[in-house]
């Protein structure tokens, strides 16, 4: 049985990494899905792999960041499949630095990419889902728990979408608009992101054992563990469930 | 890829499984394929649960059991292996409140929602790890009553708490030792049952609303979203029994509408 059958999904940064399992998942359980991406490639890459699977989807350049792609992306999805449920707000980057370190460059595109994005696409999807059990999924991470000291950018923003969901969360509960607002915090899955980051502080192979041995379970995770979770809060099962955190961390922020 | 949220060939035991959120969770169980040990002390509203869930087409058995007599425990692990091929997936349900302003509340009272609500979760943990294996999950039901405060409440919330750090000592700990085994936590707000319903009463009964509407209606307010469904738990409890879960452990998963957001 199809859990999100009937649903349209949105999947920021859709084109790798945790945003792909999402698109893949979520069509794999009757959600028709836009993927969108900067990734024009990857992400065409995406939608053909789910129309082999005998799914529905389709790609969108998007930038973001940019207020003016958020219309333009979600009247497209309206456009195509006639209506928007579910919105995964998964792009997101990671730029090392500490809190003397790091730019103010670094800082202002991360959180233009992990926080204003955020912050946009919750604005423009809640009035289309509203009435509609729609819900918002934004991926944050254990960093918008616990901090790193070479990662003060991106434990600001994943902080920030972290409160900023349960407002939004609180505003569509009081209002009774039917739309559901919550973050999932993983911890360190083993995506290209990761392995970028890896790449531009030493040896991967180094770094992953490094990391491997952060999380109790007594590794990082892999992409399915997040998208299990998406899936879940995607779909009515979880439809008493809003402003909440779901940590996917292996254990690390329990210890 | 087999649907990795169906429990075919899980054992489950789910204490307090009787009614309420228990039997909630026990019917869902069974119904994604899972066999399931109900325990309980009121026998016969258990036995009418193990009824229902075989009408159903489910597997069930009903197990006499006072979650706080470490005895029990292990007959009650002990007939989930004898009659049911083992034990996959633990849900320690079974709780208790009592309602009385901190200066009026009888340390009888406290020492006995103490009883049920942690040193029940603790002996069931203790009982269950032992015969456990890789891939096992244990779901403990805290409460929002474990994360935030509340009037009247006093031994219900410590009790919550400690379930809920419990939990997390006890994740780390599997963890730690290579077990294989899952742990987690289940923070429900308020959810249509009797045992809501008993909350809603005590408000009333303590002189801190004038009437039933009253309360419900000021304890409702609380929740962005309404009062929660045992659907909601149960659904909740499916997700974390499953193999989609397993790299989540010492996580809490808060079920209450918005309630603790604010």
């Amino acid at each position: 049985m199809a859990r999100v059958s009937n649903k349209v999904a949105l999947v920021t940064g859709g084109a790798k990494g945790i945003g792909e399992a999402c698109a893949l998942l979520l069509a794999k359980e009757g959600a028709k899905v836009v993927v969108s991406d900067l990734d024009i490639a990857a992400g065409e890459k995406v939608v053909k792999a789910i129309k082999a699977a005998g799914g529905e989807a389709i790609f969108i350049q998007q930038d973001v960041t940019d207020e003016a792609s958020w219309p333009t992306a979600i009247a497209a999805t309206v456009e195509r499949f006639g209506a928007l449920h579910v919105l995964v707000n998964n792009a997101g980057i990671a730029i090392p630095g500490s809190a003397v370190d790091a730019t103010l460059a670094d800082w202002r595109k991360t959180m233009a990419v992990n926080l204003d994005a955020v912050f946009l696409g919750t604005k423009y999807a809640i009035p289309v889902m509203t009435g509609k059990n729609g819900s918002i999924i934004n991926i944050a991470s254990i960093e918008g728990i616990v901090a790193d000291p070479n990662l003060a950018a991106y434990n600001a923003s994943k902080g920030g979408v972290r409160i900023f969901t349960k407002s939004a969360a609180l505003h569509c509960g009081k209002n009774g608009l039917k739309v559901r607002v919550n973050s999932v915090h993983p911890g360190y899955i083993w995506t290209p992101m990761v392995e970028d980051f890896l790449k531009s502080i030493g040896d991967v192979a180094e770094g992953r054992a490094g990391l491997d041995s952060l999380h109790p379970i007594g590794h990082v995770g892999d992409v399915m563990d997040v998208a299990y979770g998406v899936l879940y809060l995607a779909s009515d099962e979880s439809k008493f469930v809003t402003g909440s955190e779901l940590v996917i961390d292996g254990g690390y922020t329990a210890q | 890829m087999s649907n990795p949220f169906r429990l075919d060939g899980k054992v489950a035991l789910v204490s307090g499984g009787a009614r309420g959120i228990g039997a909630a969770v026990a019917e869902a169980l069974a119904a994604s394929g899972a066999a399931v040990l109900v325990t309980d002390v009121l026998d016969a509203v258990g036995e009418a649960t193990v009824a229902r869930i075989r009408a159903a087409g489910g597997k069930a058995e009903y197990f006499h059991h006072d979650v706080t007599v470490e005895a029990q425990w292990e007959q009650a692990v002990a007939a989930a292996v004898a009659k049911l091929g083992g034990l996959h997936v633990l849900v320690n349900n079974a709780g208790i409140e009592t309602a009385a302003l901190i200066t009026q509340c009888e340390v009888d009272d406290f020492k006995r929602v103490m009883e049920v609500n942690v040193t029940g979760v603790f002996l069931g943990m203790k009982h269950a790890l032992r015969v456990m294996k890789p891939g096992a999950s244990v779901i403990n039901l805290s409460s929002v009553a474990g994360i935030i405060g509340t009037t009247a409440h006093v031994a219900y919330h410590a009790s919550k708490g400690a379930v809920r750090l419990m939990t997390k000592a006890a994740a780390i700990e599997c963890a730690a030792l290579g077990t294989g085994i899952r742990v987690n936590s289940i923070h429900p707000g308020v959810v249509d049952t009797q045992m809501g319903t008993n909350f809603v009463q005590d408000f009333v009964k303590l002189g801190l609303a004038p009437d039933y509407a009253a309360a419900e209606a000021a304890i409702k307010g609380l929740h962005p979203m309404g009062f929660g469904e045992p659907s909601d738990v149960a659904n909740a409890v499916i997700y974390l029994a499953s193999d989609a879960t397993k790299w989540m452990n010492g996580s809490e998963l808060v079920i209450d509408g918005g309630l603790t957001a604010q």
